[in-house]
């Protein structure tokens, strides 16, 4: 890992295209990282989940607020921040689309994804009052390799 | 990639042929726009042929879930066609699997009806 970029830091205009460069970024930096496709695109979409939400809920789609994206590549796995400059939400406050009387709603399945795709997943409240979207993909062993 | 549309008549069920990426902005809105054209203007027997959509976010997703909303409320249906297997995953992991007719053989798509 030593040759590999610890830390990226990407700052974003609330705008529509920051969410498929944010996702490009991802996608980029996991496979440096050693990741196969299908954990590339698991972690590609999740960082799109996390910036959509910035864009749309936490920044309200107001071009002057920013998104912070940050990817970290520690010993063991990739872990990505999105912080907005909105107010912030509590995740159980957010209904679960699986619920049967929400599973015709048009939204919500966003933080959905992002849980099953990455294996930690957390929010907090952002330094600025907005969320902080934490998550964190563990990288795999290699076949054949003993269990840790 | 953005989402490309086609849209063809068997049997009395109009097939959309999807190609592309269905995320927020262009690609949803164009889906959105499809599927209320076609139910506004009496066509009521939706097939959404998936096989070439690469790539589905939340709010494509949504928009799935918005388009069947509307056809049930217009009297209609709108059914899924040749879901890749990422789109396949999606929809098992937010158990819209469950709500939505799926089929991976198109006569058998358009009998069902």
């Amino acid at each position: 890992m030593s040759s590999k970029p610890q830390r990226v830091e990407v700052v974003l205009e609330t705008l529509l295209d920051s969410i498929a460069l944010a996702e490009e970024v991802g996608v980029r930096l996991a496979e440096a990282a050693g990741f196969g496709e299908d954990d590339q695109y698991k972690i590609g979409l999740a960082v799109h989940e996390g910036v959509m939400n910035a864009f749309q809920y936490g920044n309200e789609q107001k071009r002057e607020k920013k998104i912070h994206v940050i990817f970290e590549l520690a010993h063991d796995k990739m872990v990505i921040h999105v912080t907005d400059q909105g107010t912030g939400f509590r995740l159980e406050d957010v209904p679960d689309p699986c619920k049967d009387e929400n599973m015709l709603v048009d939204s919500g399945r966003g933080v959905l994804l992002m849980k099953a795709f990455m294996d930690e997943f957390s929010v907090l409240a952002g330094q600025g009052g907005g969320a902080e979207v934490i998550m964190a993909k563990r990288y795999r062993a290699p076949a054949g390799s003993p269990a840790m | 990639m953005s989402l490309k549309a086609s849209s063809r008549e068997i049997g009395g069920v109009t097939v959309i042929d999807l190609d592309g990426r269905i995320t927020l902005g262009d690609g949803s809105a164009l889906l959105r726009d499809l599927i209320h054209e076609n139910l506004d203007h009496g066509r009521k027997k939706l097939l959404l042929n998936l096989a070439g959509v690469s790539y589905l976010d939340s709010t494509g997703l949504g928009e799935l879930v918005s388009g069947y909303r509307y056809a049930k409320s217009q009297g209609g249906e709108l059914k899924l066609l040749n879901l890749s297997k990422k789109v396949s995953d999606l929809l098992q992991i937010t158990k819209l699997y469950a709500v939505f007719d799926i089929h991976n053989d198109e006569t058998q798509a358009v009998m069902s009806f």
